[in-house]
């Protein structure tokens, strides 16, 4: 039975590509293949207009792409129209920071988010948040796709970035190891409505099966059938156990 | 063949340099820890001994390479190769003319190793990590140095691409008319960016197929528009300069209409690049050379440190290739493609360990999609993430952590004899040798 269609966008990969992020839009890609929706995925570039998706993905970035990037969806405006519309966000690092109201740029200047998220972002006074980060979906995290407690989540960190939540968004999860939003709050990314935010790498989606059927859930408005996750489980099992040796 | 012992800078005979006495102590003692290192297994001992020599003398790299004629090569990619191939055309190798970091140490220490272990070389290669280059350029104040190309690798330990690229242009403004002859990869809008300023560049295009690195122009933020013809910014007159030589399919072709057939003893289309800009380096060494002198003394190298070297295994000739970053892999995968089998069973073997850089996420940039229809063994320490990566990549795969069991699992799904390729990044690369 083919079920969809349901498309899937990596946004800017040219400028929000660094650290294998775009690896999420290919893990929702195959998740949504294998349990026979007719999904396509959209590498969308910079320098088109963001072409109409169900479910963008974006990616950790450089200073200078990442402000670039925030200047052209700003301008573009079908992101934050596509939201109104139902449509899912997931931003990493650079794509999430992007996803609240400011950022830092290179030169430690505030610059204009799409204000998807209610947080705002500024540079860190020490030295980069680089490791390997756990971290618990609580009661103000996002419901699970399968109404199941959350697994941990497991992640590589890698920002010079302190965020700070504005009550428009909740807290995505409780840092467990690791540092997150770095503001002293203890809070790892960020949500609200279908948008979601973290600082995690990995790709953080790979490591984290649950977050991204959620995301795959909220897009298709259905529940999902289970798939035999036994890699991605291994791989959990490791990462957390090593998580757990380093603290 | 020529002399390789007199500059070609300005024909100035060579100078002879009193080396300090303190420099000299401190070469003793780096040559004691290295044969002590050595002795007791510790390791090959060059780091240990060259940061004894740094501490007993800071200086000690300025003062080894007075009075030598020096060549830097940088780049993240190809640096150890390109390094051999230019100590292949300088006639070194096989005796103490040429000293150069053999073992791939390309940061100071290693240097400091390499320059005590052949003290009485005229010239030095060094190859060198990049985000040391403006320190080496500084004190070595070299004849030539070699840029072959700028893209991510070890993103949680060594800094961005951009800020790399300014590092390096900062330097190369710093330079004075005396500074050195750059052969710089033309094809890479991130090292033309960064040799810029450059008193006297020699441009190569040496090609560079990963290009996600250098979307976005270094010079106005706009965007690089690549085509058949080269790249250049949408925005602003940032583009591919006019070069002295081009790599076109297997030749190199110069401005003046010579081609030079570039047969190597190592497969692979970066390393015909590698070898175009050690070429036209060798020329700006010595005028007077002949490109195809340079080029043949190269075709004898057949391994680097390893790296291509093929070993048998049960009966299985095993081909050992090096990659560290998603560029690195593509160029791999494309050799594969050139010298192989099409279903030709490879073994993956991935580490994250400090030298890896421990976020292995890179993998999701690695076009592994172009293994499907190959058996493949996935190994290392990080054998899982890879697991999961070949699963979304639709590649069926066997998973087992120890390399040499990878090998066996893959020999069984070769034919008798049949040949199988092993994979390694840095760390996973170097376990194997050392097994082999």
């Amino acid at each position: 039975m083919t079920r969809g269609p349901l498309r899937i966008v990596v946004v800017h990969p040219d400028l929000l590509g660094t650290y294998g992020d775009g690896g999420n839009g290919l893990v929702l890609l195959r998740r949504a293949t294998w349990r026979g929706y007719d999904a396509t995925l959209v590498q969308a570039p910079s320098h088109e207009p963001l072409p109409p998706g169900d479910l963008y993905c974006l990616g950790g970035g450089e200073d200078g792409p990442q402000v670039r990037s925030a200047t052209e969806l700003i301008e573009d405006g079908r992101l934050v129209r596509a939201v109104e519309d139902g449509a899912v966000v997931f931003g990493v690092c650079a794509g999430f920071q992007l996803l609240g109201t400011t950022f830092p740029d290179a030169r430690d200047q505030p610059r204009a988010g799409l204000g998807l998220l209610d947080l705002v972002t500024r540079k860190g006074p020490g030295p980069r948040a680089v490791g390997e980060l756990t971290a618990l979906i609580g009661a103000d995290g996002p419901p699970s796709a399968d109404g199941a407690p959350w697994p941990k989540l497991t992640g590589f960190e890698n920002h010079g970035g302190v965020s700070t939540l504005g009550p428009g968004s909740r807290p995505l999860a409780r840092v467990e190891t690791g540092v997150g939003n770095g503001d002293g709050s203890g809070i790892e990314g960020a949500w609200s409505g279908r948008v979601v935010g973290t600082y995690l790498h990995g790709p953080v989606l790979a490591r984290n099966p649950a977050l991204a059927d959620l995301l795959l859930s909220w897009a298709v408005g259905e529940s999902l059938d289970p798939l035999d996750d036994h890699d991605e489980e291994a791989l959990r099992a490791e990462r957390l156990a090593a998580a757990r040796s380093a603290s | 063949m020529p002399s390789i012992g007199d500059p070609g800078r300005s024909g100035a005979s060579p100078v002879v340099t009193p080396i300090p006495m303190r420099t000299r102590v401190a070469a003793l003692a780096v040559h004691g820890v290295n044969v002590l290192s050595r002795v007791s297994g510790r390791g090959s001992g060059t780091v240990a001994g060259g940061r004894v020599g740094l501490a007993l003398d800071p200086a000690i790299i300025r003062n080894l390479t007075a009075g030598k004629t020096v060549a830097l090569v940088s780049g993240t990619n190809g640096k150890t190769t390109t390094s051999r191939l230019l100590v292949a055309a300088l006639g070194g190798g096989h005796d103490h003319s040429v000293a150069w970091n053999d073992t791939g140490a390309n940061m100071p220490a290693g240097h400091v190793a390499a320059l005590v272990h052949r003290p009485r070389a005229r010239i030095a290669v060094l190859e060198v990590d990049e985000s040391y280059l403006d320190h080496l350029l500084e004190v070595t104040r070299p004849e030539v140095v070699i840029l072959l190309n700028l893209s991510r690798d070890q993103l949680d330990r060594v800094a961005e691409v951009r800020l790399l690229a300014e590092r390096w242009r900062k330097a190369f403004e710093g330079q004075d008319g005396d500074g050195p002859v750059v052969v710089a990869n033309a094809d890479d809008p991130m090292v033309v960016w960064a040799a810029g300023p450059a008193r006297r560049i020699w441009w190569v295009g040496a090609g560079q197929v990963w290009r996600e690195d250098a979307v976005g122009c270094p010079a106005c933020g706009g965007r690089i528009a690549f085509s058949a013809d080269g790249w250049a910014c949408d925005h602003c007159p940032f583009a591919r300069p006019v070069c002295h030589g081009e790599v076109l399919d297997r030749e190199l072709v110069l401005s003046d209409g010579s081609r030079h057939a570039l047969t190597l003893g190592l497969p692979g289309a970066f390393n015909r690049s590698n070898a175009a800009l050690v070429a036209v380096a060798t020329e700006a060494l010595y005028p007077g050379r002949s490109f195809d002198d340079a080029l043949s003394a190269m075709a004898a190298v057949t391994n680097v440190a390893g790296r291509f070297a093929v070993v048998v295994r049960h009966g299985h000739p095993v081909r050992k290739l090096l990659a560290k970053n998603p560029a690195g892999w593509t160029a791999i995968f494309d050799l594969l493609d050139e010298v192989g089998q099409p279903d030709e069973p490879v073994v993956l073997s991935i580490n994250a360990r400090a030298a890896d850089g421990t976020d292995p996420s890179w993998l999701w940039d690695v076009p592994f999609e172009r293994l499907q229809g190959r058996s493949v063994v996935a190994a290392g320490d990080r054998c899982l993430d890879l697991a999961v990566r070949l699963r979304y990549a639709e590649v069926d795969h066997q998973v087992a952590r120890d390399p040499l069991e990878a090998l066996d699992l893959a020999m069984a799904t070769a034919p008798p004899g049949g040949a199988l390729t092993f994979l390694g990044n840095y760390t996973a690369f170097s376990d194997l040798g050392s097994r082999l």
